[in-house]
């Protein structure tokens, strides 16, 4: 296919999936809304207020947001491109894109596109109700925009990879709730990892959200636990490997074709 | 010089990792403009077939060209001429017709303006237009089939594989499937159907080939094949229960009830022997017809019996 219809079928994936979020946005939009209020109202009034100030001379409810916004992120760029591309196996629409001419990069990219876009949209809504818990400035506009599209990026990927080797909806459940969630709330979304005494504080540093965090919070506050520069190195890293897994798994069509 | 098939099928194999050898070396080929019957019994590996050429099923073994484009070598090419209609419903019930027929068109590569008019134009032929904008999943079991012929020629396919549409679906919704299926095909595309039903193998489609247990045991046009039936079985319809079935030479009579005959005879034998026979015996009948159409005589016979030479395949334009 030439690159102009590379591009039309580019933008008809990404359409119907950024379609599919506005259409299930009940499903899609409210709940991280509601889940995030709860953790600033709880974690970052009530806790937060007894704590006092925590590194940088920021508040802790200051300090927990870029977290938090970043956890709200990687788990929506997750769940849309698990729940919609296992969906589309599982009914097997995905069949429609599989006998069509599109390059396997464009069906990845088109998945991909619209899971960064959820989880784009659900962290600028997730910041705009942390304001009015709190005041915020973000110090690196350019740090703080390519850190949350990294961030969305390697969890989409990871999404994508689950949902073509899963072979039931249970199979795309473990995933988060057995490594998604415990490596985020170990990723520095509540705490320094400078607070941590080793080994923990070493131990800490082979988990890739910590990397996102810190340099979500370095663009948002100007503060963070690990080298800005080494941060996007793993970053970068996760997106290329991420990305060759998931065009290798298309390519030989493992769980896709027989 | 001769135009390229449409469809070149060379020692196609595929073994699942089950270790079932669903297709066992298979060759054939396909003119442009045919109406192609591919049958045969469940599990004989049709859907395999169809599987390989549309890049469901990765094959283990040969390759299949369409209109002279590797299935193996240059995938992306060669689906850009094939439409498919599957077996099975395979799109989201949650989206709309039209919507799912313009994004199937921009998995083509087809601009958003130029999808529309074809979604408008092949929903409207199949009589779905008043559906366009229903959620799929509020269409019935004719409606979604439709919906799904229509999905398929979003890309003005040149050959259109149909994987055994009609499945389940009520005589007048069949027929006018056919018409359209009929018209595309009149207008140049090349049609491969796989189908149970048998009449409508017999009444759509030139050319044929019978897949069993993974081989292809019979590959001609449809005129040779049904030439080669040699005896047909007529039902007749009583005017009155006859006291004594007559003996006719070469014909075998059969009571079925107290109303019915049946009989069974050489093709090339006239029928007036057997009505002189009848009326001889006081016999009136009322009304005939063949047991069953003789497509489905001949394929019963292929693959249960193997009574029947197979016919080397002809040259068909």
């Amino acid at each position: 296919m030439s690159t102009s219809t590379n591009l039309v079928a580019l933008y008809t994936i990404t359409r119907r999936e950024i379609m599919r979020i506005v259409r299930i946005w009940t499903q899609t939009l409210i709940p991280p809304m509601v889940t995030m209020t709860l953790y600033f109202v709880i974690f970052g009034k009530l806790i937060g207020s007894r704590i006092g100030t925590i590194e940088g001379g920021f508040t802790y409810m200051q300090y927990i947001v870029p977290g938090l916004v970043m956890m709200s992120i990687i788990n929506n760029s997750y769940a849309n491109i698990s729940s919609s591309f296992f969906g589309a196996k599982f009914s097997r629409a995905v069949e429609e894109m599989l006998v069509s001419p599109m390059p396997n990069w464009v069906i990845l990219t088109g998945y991909v596109s619209g899971a960064v876009a959820r989880g784009l949209v659900v962290g600028l809504l997730v910041l705009l109700i942390a304001l009015f818990f709190t005041s915020l400035q973000v110090v690196h506009p350019l740090i703080t925009f390519l850190s949350v599209l990294l961030g969305a990026t390697i969890f989409a990927l990871a999404g994508f990879v689950n949902a073509v080797y899963a072979k039931k909806f249970d199979d795309i459940a473990l995933v988060p709730t057995f490594i998604l969630t415990p490596l985020t709330y170990l990723g520095g979304v509540f705490y320094s990892v400078n607070m941590l005494a080793e080994p923990w504080q070493a131990i800490s540093r082979i988990n890739p959200i910590l990397y996102m965090v810190n340099a979500f919070r370095f663009g948002v506050l100007g503060i963070s636990d690990v080298g800005i520069g080494t941060a996007f190195a793993v970053m970068l890293a996760f997106v290329v490997g991420l990305s060759l897994v998931a065009l290798h798994l298309l390519k030989r069509g493992i769980g896709l074709r027989s | 010089m001769s135009p390229t098939p449409a469809l070149v099928v060379d020692n196609l194999r595929k073994t699942y990792r089950n270790g079932v050898e669903a297709l066992k070396g298979i060759s054939l080929t396909v003119q442009p403009g045919d109406f192609f019957a591919l049958l045969g019994p469940n599990g004989a590996g049709k859907s395999t077939l169809i599987g390989i050429l549309s890049s469901l099923v990765n094959s283990t073994g040969g390759d299949a060209e369409v209109f002279g484009v590797s299935v193996n070598k240059h995938r992306n090419e060669a689906m850009r001429l094939i439409g498919l209609v599957p077996q099975e419903i395979n799109f989201n019930q949650f989206e709309k017709p039209f919507d799912i027929c313009v994004n199937e068109a921009g998995f083509y590569g087809i601009p958003r303006r130029i999808a529309a008019q074809r979604a408008e134009k092949y929903l409207k032929e199949l009589r779905l237009w008043d559906k366009a904008h229903h959620q799929a999943r509020e269409l019935s079991g004719g409606m979604k089939r439709r919906l799904m012929i229509a999905r398929a020629m979003m890309n003005e396919p040149k050959l259109l594989i149909l994987d055994e549409p009609t499945a389940g679906v009520d005589i007048e919704i069949r027929r006018s499937m056919w018409q359209f299926v009929s018209g595309i095909n009149a207008a140049g595309t090349t049609v491969i159907l796989t189908t149970h039903y048998l009449e409508e193998a017999e009444q759509l489609c030139r050319n044929i080939a019978i897949i069993d247990h993974g081989t292809i045991i019979q590959n001609s046009s449809m005129k040779r094949l049904l030439a080669t039936l040699d005896v047909e079985t007529f039902v007749l319809d009583l005017a009155q229960t006859p006291t004594e079935l007559p003996t006719v030479a070469g014909i075998s009579l059969r009571r079925i009830d107290d109303h019915t005959l049946e009989a069974e005879m050489a093709r090339k034998q006239d029928l007036n022997t057997l009505f002189a026979a009848l009326t001889d015996n006081g016999i009136t009948v009322n009304s005939m017809r063949t047991k069953t159409n003789r497509l489905e005589e001949l394929f019963v016979r292929l693959v249960e019996n193997g009574r029947l030479e197979p016919i080397q395949q002809e040259k068909t334009a």
